[in-house]
């Protein structure tokens, strides 16, 4: 996701000369090739988030189209008053490129894995909020975000991420995807979690069940409408994503189906309100918090049941 | 206020004087605190938008023009009244200072068009800022220059040292950091919550040309501004030695006046110090 990230953005530098990149200090080679095409353009501000936000503000307020990149906590986290009051009061073009979203530095450990940031990055009014679900995705919204003026926090996986779209799909900022359009069970999921999603709504398929799947992509502003009309044609949603359970894209979701008049069974997969001490690779990682696709058909299984 | 550059010593005296009867008043009114720490940037705001800085409120937009960012921004009602002796927007603006349904806020928010170039009132913020538009003058070769003026409790926290660090690194002499040393923050002598001896020398190791004023005298603060930067290459620190609560006797150099808004008697006695 990353390097796709990366290589896009390139590709806007060379015809938008307002284009900075920043890095506190991280992203080892991923930049080489800008960084040569670009030295002007490319800041390594050095191990100081808090200060590469506020550089970062000070070129926007200059008429500068600004990217910011670290690892998700230390981006949005450690720097996160500076978020707030320099570019989101002052509502400025910064795109905040965070890379490692939910669980994708695994062994890492806890420091390094991104549960809360959709959470908190969300309530900042001015705030936009996108959780890309594979490299595809990815690249749209690269272009999207290149002309789009204001704060854009971007969450991405990490290289490697599997394939979801077979070609680039139709992507807007502030539009969910339907990815399959079916009958009365309904997943929304995005970022990390959306290849599983799709073998999850595969494998239901399989069994004879009618699904709908969707990409809700960006969390802020979201998709109400695509949510109340997935509302009234379900019996069942389920939202699954790499993200603490509290606050993110099924939080999100739920404010939305809370004031409607839906009726029928809502269910949020996500990572339970716990910091985990087991340790392991990414896959390992989601099956102990029930991010399997397994765990997921079966949870879903049982709860559809009852509805 | 048409010919700025034309003024006289004397006449910086004078608009001192009547901002901080401005300061004074849109506090009293408000009940607002931070009197102290507005009283004592007031000559440091006169010297810097009656002479030094290239700002002109009929360009307020101009591409070139210098920055200033109050990053004290809690010292905002002395930068308000400044504001609009200079031109920027008609004193009857200062009304609604920290009033319900008014105009101003007890820190500044970002306005170009009436001079505020940055919102601020989190400190530690205002260097950083500082440096990102020095360095994007730099990269579009404007002569622009950016100021951020600091408290001294302000240099409590760490970013300011981030971006001090990055801006001698990037050898950006067009950014002048200014700090307002009065020695005295919310809860103590700065001296006994958290020492910041030797200040200048810190500046210096830091890789900062850095010179000491008084920052009350007008000779001295507008000739070591007119000489920045003090090298090529390399950012200026100018430590501004000044006292909290600057014209009004009883507050002079008295940590309680850093949040204590004068009750009546306090008001007209000051207001008479003032006249």
């Amino acid at each position: 996701m990353r390097s796709t990230a990366i290589k896009t953005l390139e590709k806007h530098c060379a015809t938008d000369s307002s284009i900075f990149l920043l890095t506190a200090d991280l992203g080892y080679r991923i930049f080489d090739r800008f960084r040569n095409a670009y030295p002007d353009r490319f800041i390594n501000v050095g191990v100081a988030e808090a200060n590469m936000i506020g550089i970062a503000a000070g070129l926007a307020l200059s008429g500068k189209n600004v990217y910011c990149y670290s690892i998700v906590p230390f981006l949005t986290m450690r720097c996160f008053e500076q978020i707030r009051v320099d570019l989101c009061y002052q509502n400025l073009n910064v795109k905040m490129v965070g890379v490692g979203g939910g669980l994708s530095y695994a062994l890492e450990g806890m420091t390094h894995h991104a549960i809360e940031d959709i959470s908190i990055l969300r309530s900042l009014p001015n705030m936009t909020v996108v959780v890309p679900g594979d490299a595809l995705e990815v690249e749209a919204i690269m272009n999207e975000a290149a002309t789009y003026n204001g704060p854009v926090y971007i969450r991405l996986g990490k290289d490697g991420c599997p394939q979801v779209h077979r070609t680039m799909p139709d992507l807007k900022i502030g539009k969910g995807i339907v990815i399959k359009e079916g009958g009365g069970l309904s997943i929304i999921a995005n970022g990390t979690m959306l290849h599983t999603a799709k073998i999850v709504s595969d494998t239901l398929a399989s069994r004879g069940l009618s699904v709908t799947l969707i990409s809700m992509h960006t969390v802020k502003p979201l998709d109400g409408e695509l949510i109340k009309e997935c509302a009234r044609n379900s019996r069942a949603i389920f939202t699954i994503e790499e993200h603490s359970i509290i606050g993110g894209l099924g939080s999100a979701v739920a404010e939305v189906l809370a004031e409607s008049s839906y009726a029928g069974l809502f269910r949020r997969i996500a990572i339970p309100d716990a910091y985990g001490r087991d340790i392991g690779r990414v896959e390992y990682l989601r099956e102990k918090h029930g991010l399997a696709p397994e765990a997921i058909i079966n949870d879903i299984l049982r709860d559809y049941k009852q509805c | 206020m048409a010919g700025a550059n034309e003024l006289q010593m004397n006449d910086y005296e004078n608009i001192a004087g009547e901002i901080r009867r401005d300061v004074l008043n849109m506090i009293y009114r408000a009940k607002a605190p931070h009197i102290g720490s507005s009283f004592s940037i007031v000559e440091l705001l006169v010297a810097l938008y009656f002479r030094c800085l290239s700002v002109s409120p009929d360009r307020p937009q101009d591409e070139n023009r210098d920055i200033f960012i109050l990053s004290k921004g809690h010292g905002c009602p002395a930068l308000y009244s400044t504001l609009a002796h200079r031109g920027f927007f008609s004193p009857s603006v200062l009304n609604g200072f920290g009033v319900d349904g008014g105009t101003l806020e007890l820190h500044p928010t970002r306005d170009v068009e009436a001079g505020i170039e940055v919102s601020t009132g989190s400190l530690g913020h205002g260097l950083s800022i500082g440096a990102g538009m020095a360095l994007a003058a730099k990269y579009d070769r404007s002569k622009r220059k950016a100021f951020a003026l600091l408290s001294d409790g302000e240099l409590n926290e760490g970013s300011v040292w981030e971006a001090a660090l990055f801006a001698a690194h990037h050898k950006l002499d067009n950014l002048i950091a200014i700090v307002d040393y009065n020695k005295i923050q919310a809860l103590g002598k700065t001296q006994e919550v958290v020492s910041l001896e030797p200040l200048a020398g810190k500046w210096r190791s830091f890789g900062w040309e850095v010179e000491e004023i008084d920052g009350h005298n007008f000779e001295q603060i507008i000739s070591t501004l007119e000489r920045v930067p003090f090298q090529q290459q390399k950012p200026s620190a100018i430590v501004a030695h000044t006292v909290k609560g600057k014209g009004v006797s009883f507050m002079e150099n008295e940590l309680l006046w850093h949040y204590r808004c004068p009750d009546e008697a306090e008001y007209r006695r000051a207001l008479q110090e003032l006249s």
